[in-house]
């Protein structure tokens, strides 16, 4: 990764949580470097903070003290409006179950954040068509979600994460709902994502053969991290 | 472009929800367009009347008559230009459930005042030279199958005996606001027949109809009028022809005011089944608001959403209430044309109906609106899979 600073960088960050009068202690005191093109997997038992980590990284949750810069900025600093205005620029999500709009088409679904950009429609559509091909579904663009297979659909899913060229990719659990096969296809593909085009992801997963993929391996233990770099990179 | 795709896509995802709404708000519209109707046509006689025409009646009550010889004194006012005068005559043809307004006028006068009465040449002056004659609205003469020529026998109520009248003409209105549904007669007949009958009762008349040179003296002419007969043995009230239609409305302002509350009762319950649609909806699609929050849309794309979707369903049920109303007024009004001798859906109403839909869709969002663009992004991806 050369000298390169990093392009996610979190200090001293703590979240917690209130369940009727009782405050849960979900991230204590979290210090992490994330580098510019890095594969990251964050691992743990459930409740450990994972999702919570990921959301606070991602800036649809705020946190309760510390700070969390990506590619410079302070998104803790950020208003709702501008830290919405940052995500749709900066992040691209890819969630466990999809989470695509089940009445627009694989197309549609992909240019929906390109809809918040100053693109014209010719520009929309060329950036979208070159998404789609980059998740090899080129050939399905009219076809709506309920009419894809359970990959396809996640592939649609990676296509409009990457389609506005983000910052860094979060993933929920990306392989969490799919058949062995596809899981694998997905894996494939967000590991070319990295290689090729050099993009920075940040996965939560349970799979350990998902996690094999990363390049770092983070373990999330009762809200705080534990190193556990991936060994074959 | 999208966005609007998605909000008519997101109006019928639910398709019997979204049919059983859309169907409310048509008869809710509807309800609220014929009501709004019925109270437009109480007060179409007022928008009818006009500003250069004054009635005067006996001070103390219409049913009391005022002499026939005032009709030269009101005359010799400044700025009366024409004076008429007519009685009510209250006959019943056939029983009392066909009622139709019926009354004794001075035939060339009269006319003369009410230019929007329009007689084919002929008739009218057939009408003129025929004291036993009668001239009936069009839409009565319709509804009863008369003919030019026919004998129409009216059994008098405030004047005894049967009545034999012949129609010589069939009268038209110039404006749509008038009642073609009125019987009138010669007072000159009437008035015979009383010398004979009832002589105390002749050369007496229920109203006097004046019409003066210019609106602007209207006011300044109905007191001379009046002071013309204070401390007479029949005093008058003169009023605008306006004033006098209102008078007898507020005789029944209970009625148009529960009609008024049932209308906008109607507007409130159909408020609350879109409040229960969009709730739902929005409860159902609480997830998706959080991929779109997640996408970096923002509270007003959330509401637009929200907002879009309940105007689509209210804005179509609306249509075709609209478009229902029109079909739905004309059978109310052949079937209740004893009632409402005019019954119009006035553009005014449209636009209500219109303003009602934009209310109710507006309001029907706003919760769940309000729900969707404060869900943390985190609790509505949870409600996800």
């Amino acid at each position: 990764m050369g000298n390169r600073p990093p392009i996610v960088v979190i200090r001293n960050l703590c979240k917690s949580y209130f369940r009727g009068n009782q405050v849960i202690q979900v991230l204590n005191d979290i210090s992490l470097d994330i580098d510019d093109g890095e594969f990251l997997a964050l691992m743990g038992p459930s409740g450990s903070g994972k999702t919570t980590l990921l959301n606070l990284i991602a800036g649809i949750d705020k946190v309760d003290s510390g700070i969390i810069q990506v590619g410079g900025v302070d998104i803790t600093s950020l208003s709702e409006t501008e830290l919405a205005q940052w995500r749709a620029m900066n992040v691209g999500f890819i969630f466990q179950f999809y989470n695509l709009i089940p009445v627009l088409t694989a197309f549609e679904n992909v240019e929906l954040p390109l809809l918040l950009t100053g693109l014209s429609k010719k520009e929309r559509r060329t950036h979208v068509e070159t998404a789609l091909s980059v998740v090899n579904l080129s050939d399905r663009m009219d076809h709506y979600p309920g009419q894809l297979s359970g990959g396809q659909q996640q592939r649609v899913a990676i296509a409009r994460a990457i389609v506005t060229d983000p910052t860094i990719l979060v993933a929920d659990e990306p392989t969490g709902d799919l058949d062995r096969v596809s899981a694998n296809d997905v894996l494939e593909l967000m590991e070319r994502l990295v290689h090729e085009l050099g993009k920075t992801i940040i996965m939560v997963t349970h799979d350990p053969r998902a996690a094999k993929m990363a390049h770092v391996i983070k373990h999330l233990d009762k809200g705080v991290l534990n190193a556990h770099p991936q060994t074959d990179f | 472009m999208h966005i609007l795709k998605l909000i008519f896509k997101n109006a019928f995802r639910h398709k019997l929800r979204t049919f059983l709404t859309i169907l409310g708000v048509a008869i809710a519209i509807l309800a609220f367009g014929l009501l709004r109707t019925v109270i437009s046509t109480w007060y179409l006689g007022v928008e009818a009347s006009s500003a250069s025409r004054l009635v005067t009646r006996n001070a103390i009550s219409l049913v009391f008559p005022l002499p026939l010889s005032y009709k030269e004194k009101i005359r010799q006012v400044e700025g009366v230009k024409e004076v008429s005068y007519g009685s009510w005559f209250g006959g019943i043809y056939i029983d009392e459930k066909h009622f139709f307004a019926n009354y004794a006028v001075e035939p060339e006068t009269y006319l003369k005042i009410y230019p929007e009465i329009i007689i084919p040449p002929d008739q009218k002056s057939v009408f003129f030279r025929d004291r036993k004659s009668a001239v009936a609205g069009r839409k009565l003469a319709e509804r009863y199958g008369w003919k030019i020529g026919d004998i129409i026998t009216l059994k008098g109520t405030i004047y005894s005996g049967n009545w034999d009248f012949v129609l010589r003409g069939i009268y038209r209105g110039r404006d749509e606001n008038v009642d073609e549904t009125a019987f009138v007669f010669h007072w000159e007949y009437l008035n015979e027949s009383l010398k004979k009958t009832s002589p105390l009762r002749a050369d007496q008349v229920g109203w006097y109809m004046i019409e003066v040179t210019n609106p602007n003296i209207a006011a300044e002419a109905a007191v001379k009028i009046d002071r013309m007969f204070k401390n007479s043995l029949a005093e008058t009230l003169t009023e605008t022809e306006k004033a006098f239609t209102l008078g007898f409305i507020s005789m029944t302002e209970a009625i148009v005011i529960a009609i008024q509350l049932v209308s906008f009762l109607i507007i409130f319950i159909i408020m609350a089944v879109v409040a229960n649609t969009m709730s739902m909806t929005a409860r159902e699609r609480i997830g998706e608001y959080a991929i779109f929050k997640t996408l970096g849309f923002g509270g007003f794309h959330i509401t637009g959403l929200i907002f879009g979707e309940s105007l689509v369903i209210t804005m179509v049920g609306a249509a075709l209430g609209i478009f229902l109303t029109f079909p739905a007024a004309k059978i109310f009004g052949k079937e209740l044309s004893t009632y409402f001798p005019v019954f119009i859906v006035e553009p005014e109403t449209i636009y209500m109906d219109i303003g009602a839909a934009l209310v109710v869709a507006c309001v029907a969002a706003l919760f769940p609106a309000w729900r969707a663009v404060n869900i943390r992004i985190a609790d509505g991806l949870r409600r996800i899979g």
